[in-house]
């Protein structure tokens, strides 16, 4: 059968820098081709080219047998090629209709908007794709998967045959990424072929027929996923041998550090009692919604006190905001890097010393010396690739940025390490280094708490589970009786 | 090839240096070419003249940087200017001064006063942007239209006059030949430069701009911070409307009309960015200088004052669509 998509011998250059510099891509119809490769690899470049927001160098590209020139984007989709990218836009005070008809709304006399066809139209849309979403609500009031789910029907509106995913789940719980890959399924039947990107190698074998690995902005190799392991997969992404995936160095001891009693957070988190043991990676396992952002946030003095208690090394505290957890060496890497973890706008320097400003200075003076030296130490410890510690932090990696965010949590010496989702749209080099960071960590004496919506990466590190439900505790496991099974079966 | 990766080395450094000293090299440029046009453009008269033109708005501006640093904006100055004004000069009158016992601190009262009055409105300000999340727009327009209100109410619409040869010595008089205005500019701006390029309170500033979510999560009092930058920039308006007033010889309740465009255009010419977290206070002391030479020059060559306006609204646009265009190249 023709492929839909065929790239050959992709080349961009940058500055006489080599973005991409053999790109090649096959797509079949009625299939999932996960494109794979670690930040940097070109996978972006590659996309864009596609997609004709960039030009190309050299190469050609074959959209169902014919030789495409995108010059614009309204090109690739005038085409049949349409993108849904990491970061959604929708406009959010516009019902769904109005986003998937977003500059082409059908008009009735005297150019006013037909709102009753353009609904109907949405909602057969919707409909024949088994959405149960309605085409007069507003994008405000979906969830992310929603949006998703959105983006896919606004780009099936367009007649794509193609449709490319860029780390779709970045922003869905289990539950929602079920909910996305169904709706992927039902693509495929269709015949439609879809370009896969993701960081998570698990929904990759889950989805996934094809792949196409790149690497240093060359292509280096594709297949069937059926005749591929997952440790083959790795050491082609990363281009060297593995190493343990999850580096467990630490054995938790029974000296409690963190005791949580009858904690309530928010106003439907209730009654939360945990212990949390030096040397010990403790999980927080739950679905989306399910409170674990929420506990954190309780812990690390965000949201106000709604009761129980919390006992410190064996006092009494109340951490009533982020400097009082700070002070009693607890560390919050959050869940949404760009939003509540870095200054985007600020250097390496500013972001790794930002929790530690009140140590760096004296009578309310900067030291720059210690703050440069600082900031020096964790990019070193970190491994961060940078040129220097002035660049700004948006111009880094996400594992790179997602190290910046360590280092600046490791300056204030923490005691506790509270991790929401560490490993979100970090690449397998970069993820290794994190799991290495955390059991280090806790082998030294540390105490760790982590939520994960990874059951891999739950499985791999912690050495026991606390599962939430609906704001309560469900269950606990210890890492003897621990399996994906019997997280989801009390998660759900 | 070598030379090749030089010239993109040179690129790349001139670049950088253009993001830096862009507008530097703007208002060397204007000087240049007005110095060229007019050979009384560089007499020592004529640049202590800009100088004092550019301090009421430089000190101003530099109010406005700490507060468009956190992503706000201070509509209120110019209104608190003329409260300041008026507050601290009916104390600093000649008839004042002959009824107050202690007569030779009156001028030290008074000054403090005009502060303080503009310290209070920008806590008022700062609490309703930071604790009652009021948007700053709003905020600070409310205050425009309130302080105004006050000072005519204050002064039942009449200036204050005659006020004693002390006061009036901060706006007419001089140190080491210097003239006071621009002495207290420049110290304004080397205490800013330092609090916001050396303290701890500077960092929280650009952090708290820069993303407010995760300066919060760094244990950074942002909303103390907010609160201050507004505070900061009042008091400065106080300061600059007691100049204004000693320079005028008495405080007229409609001084300082439009005073906040001004100091937004220096600080925007300046290179700071409106949504906050990126910006320098050198940028601003440039940006209110090149506003003042631009206005001398074009006094000087005999332009109608209404062109004026017309070519300071250019010049606010050009300053900021070359700095997006750089960012783009960025």
């Amino acid at each position: 059968m023709q492929p839909l998509l065929e790239v050959r011998g992709l080349t961009k250059s940058f500055g006489g820098v080599a973005a991409l510099s053999d790109g090649r891509f096959t797509l079949r119809p009625g299939t999932v081709h996960a494109l794979c490769g670690g930040n940097g690899a070109g996978k972006s470049t590659f996309l864009t080219i596609v997609m004709g927001i960039q030009s190309r160098d050299a190469g050609s590209i074959r959209v169902l047998g014919k030789e495409a020139q995108f010059t614009r984007p309204s090109d690739a989709l005038a085409a049949g090629v349409s993108i849904i990218e990491q970061e959604l836009s929708p406009v959010p005070a516009m019902s769904v209709a109005e986003n998937i008809f977003l500059g082409r709304e059908p008009t009735g006399l005297f150019g006013r908007v037909d709102f009753a066809r353009m609904n109907a139209d949405a909602q057969e849309l919707l409909d024949s794709l088994h959405f149960s979403i309605s085409a007069r609500s507003l994008m405000m009031d979906l969830t992310v998967a929603e949006l998703q789910l959105v983006e896919i029907a606004k780009a099936l509106s367009y007649n794509a045959e193609i449709i490319i995913m860029d780390e779709p789940t970045s922003a869905l719980g289990e539950a929602q990424a079920d909910e996305l890959f169904a709706a992927i399924k039902r693509l495929k039947e269709q015949g439609k072929g879809i370009i896969y990107v993701s960081h998570r190698l698990s929904e990759i074998f889950e989805i996934a027929d094809e792949y196409t690995v790149f690497r240093d902005g060359r292509f280096v190799g594709e297949g069937a996923i059926a005749d591929v392991t997952r440790d083959a997969l790795i050491e082609m992404i990363v281009g060297r041998p593995l190493t343990e995936e999850f580096a467990k160095s630490n054995t938790p001891t029974d000296q409690p550090v963190l005791q949580v009693n009858g904690l309530n957070a928010e106003t439907w988190v209730k009654d939360i009692s945990f212990t949390l043991h030096r040397g010990e990676i403790l999980a927080l396992y739950g679905l989306m919604g399910s409170g674990r952002s929420e506990i954190f946030e309780r812990l690390f003095g965000l949201s106000p006190d709604m009761g129980g208690q919390i006992t410190l090394n064996g006092k009494r505290v109340s951490l009533s905001s982020p400097n009082d957890a700070i002070a009693h060496g607890l560390a919050f890497v959050t869940e949404d890097r760009k939003g509540s973890g870095l200054n985007l706008m600020a250097d390496l320097r500013d972001n790794i010393c930002m929790a530690r400003l009140d140590e760096l200075s004296k009578l309310g003076f900067m030291n720059r010396a210690r703050e440069a030296s600082a900031a020096q130490r964790m990019i070193e410890a970190f491994g961060i690739k940078t040129p220097n510690d002035r660049l700004v932090v948006s111009g880094l990696s996400g594992g790179n940025q997602q190290k910046v965010v360590l280092g600046k949590w490791f300056l204030t010496e923490p005691g506790i390490l509270l991790l929401d989702e560490p490993t979100r749209g970090v690449d397998v080099g970069a993820k290794r280094e994190i799991y290495r960071v955390m059991s280090d960590f806790a082998a030294k004496g540390g105490a760790v708490i982590m939520i994960s919506s990874e059951t891999d990466e739950v499985l791999g590190m912690a050495d026991r589970v606390i599962v939430l439900r609906d704001g309560r505790i469900s269950g606990e496991v210890g890492r003897d009786a621990l399996s994906a099974n019997s997280l989801l079966h009390l998660a759900a | 090839m070598n030379t090749n990766a030089d010239t993109q080395d040179f690129k790349a450094r001139a670049a950088d240096y253009g993001q830096r000293y862009g507008i530097l090299i703007a208002l060397v440029l204007v000087c240049a070419a007005l110095a060229l046009a007019n050979e009384f453009f560089l007499t020592q008269r004529n640049i202590i003249n800009v100088l004092r033109q550019a301090s009421i708005n430089g000190i101003l501006a530099i109010g406005m940087t700490f507060v468009i640093l956190t992503r706000g904006i201070d509509l209120s100055v110019g209104s608190v200017v003329a409260l300041a004004g008026v507050v601290s000069a009916s104390l600093a009158t000649t008839s004042a001064t002959a009824g107050v016992a202690g007569a030779p601190y009156a001028f030290y009262i008074a000054l403090s006063l005009g502060i303080l009055v503009g310290m209070v409105a920008g806590w008022v300000n700062g609490v309703l942007v930071a604790y009652f999340n009021v948007p700053s727009f709003v905020t600070t327009l409310g205050m425009l239209s309130a302080a105004r209100g006050l000072t005519l109410l204050y002064t039942g619409g009449r200036p204050v006059p005659s006020l004693t040869d002390e006061y009036r010595y901060i706006g007419t008089g001089d140190l080491f030949g210097i003239p006071m205005p621009i002495v207290l500019f420049a110290a304004v701006f080397v205490v800013a430069l330092v609090v916001l390029t050396s303290t701890r309170f500077g960092r929280h500033v650009y952090a708290a701009g820069g993303n407010p979510h995760a300066a919060r999560v760094s244990g950074i009092n942002v909303k103390r911070v907010r609160m201050a930058v507004y505070i900061i920039s009042g008091a400065l308006a106080g300061l600059a409307g007691m100049i204004l007033a000693a320079r005028t010889g008495s405080a007229l309740p409609q001084a300082g009309i439009a005073y906040e465009l001004d100091a937004i255009a220096a600080v925007v010419i300046g290179g700071t960015s409106l949504s906050g977290g990126v910006g320098r206070v050198t940028g601003t002391l440039i940006g209110a200088l090149l506003i003042s030479v631009v206005n001398n020059g074009l006094d000087l060559m005999g332009v109608e004052s209404y062109y004026q306006q017309v070519i300071k609204g250019m010049l606010i646009v050009a300053a900021v669509m070359l700095d997006q265009a750089r960012h783009k190249h960025a």
